[in-house]
């Protein structure tokens, strides 16, 4: 069995479990994020009383975070009313960050545990070796009142990543790489494990980003073995006891794709598709209106260090917008302590509070009718950060932060 | 549910994604009756006031891929759409359609062998499509019992009932 494999059977009380079989298993933590009130109304039609256990569910405010009109700061009063009611443990109000970010920063993402989300970047905890997977509000009620959610064990795709990029190139050119030849719909129904060298010696951060855009390959969960630098920052957040699944050596994927990324450059998603990869070079002169550094794929620490890196003691250009959104309080209290959130406000960025900002196109920073913004977030579709007519390119955050100081997509500099 | 539904076809390209199915600045709706004025929006701005009962989406590759977002299986739903047909789906959205007890049929090709305006009905459990309009048949893949079960009773809250 795969590792994926054994953590849907120990959770379904299974011996074995193989791909394509339907199985119930114990959800060990759910998110509803502030999008999804509906859950709390199917939840109440579905004839739910009491979640199933208090200590395992929690919301985040992170879409709408602090709200932007009347109709989401009810969103968020009527959720405030239910966390209360149903007195959880957790819960995270505007003040916290991204779902995807706040979860493991609390201690709540170990290897080895299901962790569903209204959230289809829950691919993201994949980074810990754990099963995130996403789903609707109609599911999310079904799993607050069972502790329940079946799943189809779903096929496992290896994606071994091997050799060193060149000079500022990152996970996240990395990944827009991989998009580029596996598509956007490479992956659907399918599970997929990353390894290889590349992945092995990857930080925490890196990591996350890499598994939050498994989803954008249809992925329904994302895998890698947890490495020493997760094991060291969630023990540092947790006390819970958990297991570190091994594949077993004779389990057949359902592909073995191999990437060798010597020397690999900086890379983009063009307009208006997460796989229409090109080199940042083949961008370079579009002139951009709006940058943007945020995101539970590109908003954590090491990400607006990069920005940090490429502005400090500059200006950006004056035509530009440079919106800086940490994806969590802890990642704005640390580029504060260091000095780089002033450093960067001296550059010219403008900062939100922490949260999803204009990645989803609901507020902080959405695009006009033919503007074009370059962006450390995941998603390029028509209409994703505001008007369906502006132009959304994907890139690293140092790319972001080079295009920024620039005026247009330019690669970075050494 | 019926299992035979009859209507008008509207035609689509691979990838239409939640934010065209349903654009995330209007996930602060949560009234189906306001929710489905942004159906399919992101795609074709006229679908909404175009749709009438029991037409029928019909895609390429990966229809629904992007976000979780139940709104966009509660738009078409709410907007009247008896059926999707599409060469494939992606996951979340093929969850929340059936959740909600909004019918999909997945079929190869689809999107080639029929165009907008064409009349289809759609046997549901047989996964066969018949298009009035040229007279030819197409099959699709049959809806599993699993499935059809949660169809049949218009959804899965019905279920917990
Ligand atoms: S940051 Fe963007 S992708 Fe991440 S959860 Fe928020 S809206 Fe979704």
């Amino acid at each position: 069995m795969h590792a994926i494999h054994k953590i849907l059977a120990k959770n379904a009380g299974l011996e074995r479990v193989e791909a394509g079989e339907i199985v119930n298993c114990n959800i060990d933590f759910v998110e509803i994020n502030d999008l999804y009130l509906q859950t709390i109304y199917s939840f109440w039609e579905m004839g739910g009383e009491r979640v199933f256990n208090k200590d395992r569910v929690a919301f985040v405010f992170d879409h709408y975070s602090p709200a932007p009109t009347i109709k989401t700061a009810q969103i968020h009063k009527e959720m405030r009313e239910f966390v209360k009611e149903q007195g959880l443990t957790h819960h995270f109000d505007i003040n916290k960050g991204v779902c995807h970010q706040v979860l493991p920063e609390a201690g709540l993402i170990y290897p080895g545990m299901i962790v569903v989300a209204t959230d289809s970047h829950t691919t993201t905890h994949g980074a810990f070796g754990a099963f995130g997977t996403g789903v609707g509000a109609t599911d999310m009620a079904s799993i607050l009142i069972s502790g329940k959610l079946w799943f189809r064990v779903p096929e496992v795709i290896k994606i071994e990543i091997n050799g060193s990029p060149a000079e500022n190139t990152y996970a996240k050119d990395v990944i827009l790489h991989i998009l580029g030849k596996v598509k956007a719909d490479g992956a659907v129904y399918k599970a997929i494990e990353f390894c290889g060298d590349y992945v092995e010696k990857l930080g925490v951060s890196e990591r996350m980003t890499i598994c939050n855009m498994a989803v954008e390959m249809g992925a329904k969960t994302a895998y890698m073995k947890p490495n020493e630098a997760v094991l060291e920052y969630v023990r540092a957040r947790t006390d819970v006891e958990f297991e570190i699944f091994e594949t077993d050596e004779d389990f057949e994927y359902d592909e073995h794709l191999v990437f060798d990324i010597n020397g690999l450059k900086p890379q983009l998603a063009a307009p208006h598709s997460v796989d229409n990869n090109i080199a940042v070079k083949d961008a370079e002169g579009v002139k951009i209106d709006q940058a943007f550094i945020g995101s539970c794929t590109g908003g954590r620490f090491e990400d607006i260090e990069a920005a940090w890196k490429v502005l400090k003691g500059k200006k950006i250009h004056p035509d530009v917008r440079l919106v800086i959104i940490p994806a969590s309080d802890e990642v704005l209290l640390k580029i504060m302590e260091k000095g780089y959130m002033r450093d960067l406000i001296e550059a010219g960025a403008t900062f939100a509070a922490p949260g999803c900002g204009p990645c989803l196109g609901t507020h902080a920073g959405i695009l006009a009718d033919g503007e074009v913004c370059i962006t450390s977030t995941n998603r390029n579709f028509p209409g994703r950060m505001g008007s369906t007519k502006a132009s959304i390119y994907l890139a690293s955050p140092m790319t972001v932060a080079t295009s920024a100081l620039y005026g247009y997509i330019r690669e970075p500099i050494s | 549910m019926e299992n035979i539904i009859t209507g008008r076809a509207f035609v689509f390209g691979d990838n239409i994604d939640t934010d065209q199915i349903y654009p995330g600045r209007y996930l602060e709706l949560v009234d189906p009756e306001e929710i489905k004025e942004h159906c399919l929006e992101g795609a074709d701005e006229e679908f909404a006031k175009k749709v009438r009962p029991n037409d029928i989406v019909v895609a390429g590759r990966n229809f629904g891929c992007g976000s979780s977002r139940e709104h966009a299986a509660i738009t078409l739903k709410s907007a009247g759409v008896g059926v999707v047909l599409a060469d494939s789906f992606a996951r979340i959205f093929f969850r929340n359609a059936t959740n909600l007890g909004l019918p999909l049929i997945t079929c190869k090709g689809i999107s080639e062998r029929v165009k907008t305006g064409d009349i289809l009905e759609v046997h549901l459990k047989e996964g066969l499509i018949i298009n009035k309009t040229t007279g030819e048949e197409i099959e699709g893949e049959k809806i599993s019992d699993y499935i059809f079960n949660i169809l049949e009773k218009g959804g899965i809250k019905n279920m917990y009932k």
